[in-house]
């Protein structure tokens, strides 16, 4: 699993890669009410907002940690936000891509260097 | 991802429960518990009645609804009692000192109200013949001398609904001028992080991209960062002066300067008005165009949440491009200006159906008619003092954001002082429910940890602001002296007890429909 | 000043406590040369008896519509409003209390809101409707800024039959934002002629029934084209009283319903304040502008309704928000729902069948003076006729016999090219003397 400054993580499973949102970035944001995930088929490009997460007070948008094309999305978030908070590494997780370059995966933090960064805030 | 975590715990704890003796039927005292009007069996039932003609004929044929619409109706004092129920759940600024900062709840005089109520106003069709609506048109026209001397800007748009309608329509009134000099590439409006969320979701609103210049320390637009964000692609900047946190912004004739000879406008968020009218111009400090909220400079009631209305005065250089209709003088009477030809061919456009909030333009007015020039700037200082007073009060047990020199007409505080409390800002404010006062603006300003503002306006007594200062400051020193859970758990008092914001928002329900478990009252039969 | 509580000695004092020498001390921040040291050029304050004297003078200048026979329409209805109304509204509960942030002293106008919405969806047929927007015309347009966000695309087809100010508005606004604004050519009976508009880029269909010239329309076959399309179909309603007679948007296919509320518990008022009803299919409420009350528990597992789904709204959105749209019209979202209350549906169906009656007895009193034509082939209480000359000219004179005839339809629209046609409307309020009245002044003043 890598990460990202922004809090999101990526596994990667030959060249497709699941997405979703910290632990970390979980509990800050209380609990979460709404999950907009992106149409399948689109396709983004890392740094671009793909996804909306919402708790009652606030709406962030979730960057696209890496480029490819959407090939599933979490559908079971539309009736079970809440499993974003309950297991935001696992079962939250938010869409799936197919990507094309892997360099851009291993250009992000492994675990010991996002909880490293996370020590820095 | 783009984390905010400044929103506020809407969960309530789940200790906390009610430590008040619980009633057997759920009412507290005389508060009512209210049932909605689709549970009182009224589906038959009607609070009016009609001298029905003896045969009613259609020749709509299956135009004509055949199925229930499922509308419950009351009878007059069923509807008169449900009514007054649920009214008694309601705060209200006839009751207490009512804070909220940036929204400006002042008394609202009841002779305005009487007076929008004269047949001649309330019972007025705006599309009656002009010839016989002259009294209107004139008190429009006076209306707006007031508000073009007051803010000394040549040119007002009456029409706009609300402050963020307001707001639209002089960002459109810009986009209009930019096009007519061929800038109509300029992009960008420049937002201040400290602005009105109606700022940005405005310039969107309008097509444009939002981008944010930075504050100073204390609490200003960073003149610096303006200067170097304003390039060639900028349209507009929109500054709140007074700003957001309370503060008036010392460099706004540079802002504007700079904001000019980089060939955009300035539009003013207009919100604060009431701690300077009387005393400053707008129109002299280099602004192009400006909302005024009727229902906060001017006291018109806010009704729990409307309606508003939001008129723009507008610069020599927007003037020509202002939203029909508008009223000019013709001959010995006065005409409404309403389709976009002749004088108005440069009219970007209409924003309402009709002519904009008369009913508010007739409370506004009365009001300026009593207060007067004397009285209106008695109202801007009266405002400034209070907001001040309290500021000095409670900077022994809060610690204001801002220090250093005076306020305006709202004191901002931060969270600092509730450190290792175990109480949040949130927690705080609901404890003021239970000493009898409405909770301050939370967490906004965005720029300020756990913001609380604070504005009395000048309607408070100072025994009033002591009452108010006595109370936060109990309430403080409960906080800081360990006592967590008269905070966590509150209010304790009010009609209700924490409300569960996250169940609403995960599944919301919006309307009432019968409970799946009950048989489903039968709605009458069509005719 | 009767409005300000504090003393010349309480300011002195407060002074002394804040340890300000005066009261400029606390202006020290606004630019030298923008104090202004003396009073504005206005007039002194006065009393209320001097205020009331100066109001009411100006107030009869104006002829209000129940000073005798008036038959304007075209968006804005003349209609008895019941005493309870007024006095329940003019609770200081209610007129002097804010939009209800704080949920657990705000459950008064929390739980008429949940009421109103529930009101509102039932009355368009419609799942879902929010806590009011600030007219008819401004909801029709964000009406079609939602399609834009619902469907991704940029066209709106707005029908001839709508309403020019409702038109107007929407084009200001909606192409503001970046959509393309097809606004078909004002004809009484064209609401057909929008379904040869839709194509694969159209957002929505705006049609509005009973249309500006009263004309009532089964948009059925207007929804299924719009479907067909991928378009939403957006149905406009200016009179909300027609909504107890006819078949609801709703039944019809509409996606979105808007309407002006007016006529249900609020006054004439010059144009103003009015209440915007807004109605959505549930599976579109993240893309509703407004704000949407919404039920819940508190902590003791009581029931109660709080402000929800807010994050749509700008003031957390801000830049990525539904609308800006921030006050609304929420005292006159209560009019309409205790008037509705009072109503009931019993009350409501009378209601509509009696405003349908009297302009049924309005146009066979018109039908029989020589010269005037019933344009409307099908109508609720509203109808256009064709008359010798201009219709303002027509307006004007019959002024002169006490009778305000109604509106011409070049004032809405002077380009249409419709100078002989006067929109005429009857509701519960017009007596059979008023009708009589009426084609009795036309009659002469047409001979």
């Amino acid at each position: 699993m890598r990460f990202t400054k922004d809090h999101e993580w990526v596994v990667l499973e030959g060249d497709v890669a699941t997405i979703g949102i910290t632990a970390y970035a979980a509990e800050q944001l209380g609990d979460v009410v709404f999950v907009e995930t992106p149409e399948v088929g689109k396709t983004v490009k890392a740094g671009d907002g793909f996804a909306v997460v919402e708790s009652v007070k606030a709406a962030s948008d979730v960057y696209a940690p890496i480029s490819g094309e959407v090939v599933e999305t979490n559908t079971a978030l539309g009736d079970a936000p809440d499993t974003v908070n309950a297991v935001p590494e696992s079962g939250g997780w938010f869409a799936k891509l197919k990507i094309a370059d892997k360099g851009q995966y291993d250009a992000l933090m492994d675990r010991d260097a996002y909880e490293a960064f996370l020590g820095t805030l | 991802m783009a984390m905010s975590n400044i929103g506020r715990p809407t969960q309530p704890q789940a200790a906390g429960a009610s430590s008040a003796h619980a009633s057997l039927t759920g009412a507290r005292g005389l508060l009512q518990d209210e049932a909605l009007i689709f549970e009182m069996d009224g589906w038959d039932k009607t609070g009016v009645d009609f001298d029905m003609p003896s045969q009613v004929a259609s020749d709509l044929g299956d135009l004509v609804r055949t199925s229930p619409i499922g509308l419950p109706g009351l009878s007059e004092p069923e509807a008169m009692r449900h009514f007054v129920r649920l009214s008694q759940k309601n705060h209200a600024i006839d009751l207490a000192l009512y804070p909220l900062g940036s929204c400006t709840m002042k008394h609202n005089p009841r002779l305005n109200e009487k007076m929008a109520r004269l047949a001649g106003f309330g019972d007025l069709h705006p599309m009656s013949p002009q010839s016989t609506t002259q009294g209107a048109l004139e008190l429009m026209d006076r209306l707006a001398h007031w508000l073009k001397t007051l803010t000394g800007m040549p040119a007002v748009a009456l029409s706009p609904k609300a402050g963020a309608h307001g707001e639209l329509c002089g960002l459109l009134a810009i986009k209009a001028a930019h096009e007519a000099k061929g800038q109509g590439h300029r992009r960008t409006v420049l937002v201040p992080t400290s602005a009105h969320g109606t700022n940005p979701a405005t310039a969107a609103f309008v097509g444009y991209d939002v981008a944010e210049i930075a504050q100073t320390v204390d609490g200003r637009v960073d003149l610096a960062d303006l200067a170097a964000k304003l390039s060639p692609d900028v349209a507009a900047i929109m500054v709140t002066n007074p700003n957001t946190c309370g503060l008036f912004e010392r460099d706004i004739i540079e802002i504007a300067r700079l904001t000019h000879e980089a060939g955009a406008y300035f539009y003013c968020d207009g919100a604060n008005f009431n701690a300077i009218v009387g005393r400053v111009r707008p129109g002299d400090l280099g602004v192009d165009a400006m909302h005024i909220n009727l229902h906060k400079t001017f006291s018109t009631p806010h009704g729990g949440g409307g309606p508003g209305a939001g008129p723009v005065v507008l610069s020599a250089a927007l003037a020509p491009y202002a939203p029909t209709p508008w009223v000019v003088s013709a001959g010995e009477g006065f005409k409404l200006v309403e389709e976009a030809q002749d004088e108005a061919a440069d009219t970007f456009g209409r924003m309402v159906a009709f002519h904009g909030q008369m009913g508010m333009f007739v409370r506004a007015y009365a009001y300026m008619l009593s207060h007067g020039t004397d009285g209106l700037r008695q109202v801007a200082e009266d405002a400034v003092l209070n907001a001040n007073y309290i500021k000095a009060k409670l900077s022994p047990v809060m610690t204001p954001a801002f220090p250093d020199g005076p306020c305006m007409h709202e004191a901002l505080f931060d969270d600092s002082w509730l450190e290792g409390t175990g109480v949040t800002t949130l927690d705080f404010a609901k404890a003021m429910i239970d000493e009898g006062f409405h909770p301050m603006t939370m967490y906004f300003p965005l720029v300020v940890h756990g913001a609380m503002l604070i504005e009395p306006t000048e309607t408070e007594s100072k025994q009033e602001l002591d009452r108010f200062c006595n109370a936060l400051t109990l309430l403080a020193q409960a906080a800081k002296a360990g006592d967590a859970e008269r905070f966590t758990g509150a209010p304790y008092l009010a009609p209700m007890r924490r409300l569960d914001e996250t169940l609403a928002a995960r599944k919301p329900r919006l309307t009432w429909r019968p409970e799946p478990t009950t048989v489903a009252p039968t709605p009458m039969a069509a005719e | 000043m009767r409005y300000l509580p504090l003393t010349a000695a309480d300011r002195t004092e407060m002074l002394g406590v804040i340890g300000a020498a005066t009261i400029d001390d606390l202006f020290v921040d606004v630019p030298a040369a923008a104090r202004k040291a003396e009073l504005f050029d206005l007039p002194p304050h006065a009393g209320e008896m001097e205020v009331e004297r100066a109001l009411s003078a100006l107030a009869a200048k104006n002829r209000p519509a129940g000073a005798g026979p008036f038959f304007c329409g075209a968006g804005a209805y003349k209609h008895h409003v019941p005493a309870t109304v007024d006095h329940i509204i003019q609770r200081s509960e209610f007129l002097t209390s804010y939009t209800p942030y704080q949920p657990e002293i705000a459950q008064g106008t929390l739980q008429v809101l949940f009421e109103f919405q529930t009101q509102v969806a039932a009355l368009t047929g419609l799942e879902v409707a929010n806590a009011s927007m600030y007219d008819g015309s401004t909801a029709c347009a964000e009406a079609v800024m939602m399609a834009q966000r619902v469907t991704r695309r940029k066209k709106a087809v707005l029908s001839g039959g709508l309403h020019p100010h409702y038109a107007a508005v929407t084009q200001t606004i909606a192409h503001a934002e970046g959509m393309d604004i097809t606004r078909q050519a004002v004809a009484i009976d064209a609401e057909a002629a929008v379904l040869s508009a839709i194509d694969a880029d159209t957002a929505c269909v705006v049609v509005q029934t009973p249309n500006v010239f009263g004309v009532v329309t089964d948009v059925t076959k207007i929804a299924d084209a719009a479907h067909a399309a991928g378009a939403l179909l957006i149905v406009v309603t200016t009179e909300a009283v027609s909504y107890g007679l006819l078949k609801s948007p709703g039944e019809m296919g509409a996606d979105i319903a808007v309407g002006e509320g007016q006529s249900i518990g609020v006054g004439l008022n010059y144009g103003g304040p009015y209440v915007g009803l807004f109605a959505a299919r549930e599976k579109f409420v993240r893309q509703m502008p407004g704000r949407l009350c919404g039920q819940t528990v508190d902590a003791d597992g009581a029931r109660g309704f709080v402000l929800t789904l807010s994050t749509r709204e700008q003031h957390i959105r801000r830049e990525k928000a539904t609308s800006n749209i921030c006050t609304n019209s929420g005292l006159c979202a209560l009019a309409f729902t205790i008037h509705m209350t009072l109503l009931g549906e019993r009350g409501l169906r009378q209601l509509a069948a009696l405003n349908h009656s009297r302009a049924r007895e309005l146009r066979d009193a018109l039908a029989a003076v020589p010269g005037v034509e019933i344009l409307t082939p099908r109508f609720f209480n509203e109808f256009a006729v064709r008359v010798p000359g201009k219709a303002a000219e027509v307006v004007e004179a019959l002024l002169a016999d006490g009778v305000v005839a109604g509106v011409p339809f070049s004032r809405l629209d002077p380009k249409a090219g419709l100078d002989d046609v006067l929109l005429v409307a009857a509701t519960e309020t017009t007596t059979r003397d008023d009708i009589a009245a009426f084609a009795k002044a036309l009659k002469g003043r047409t001979a």
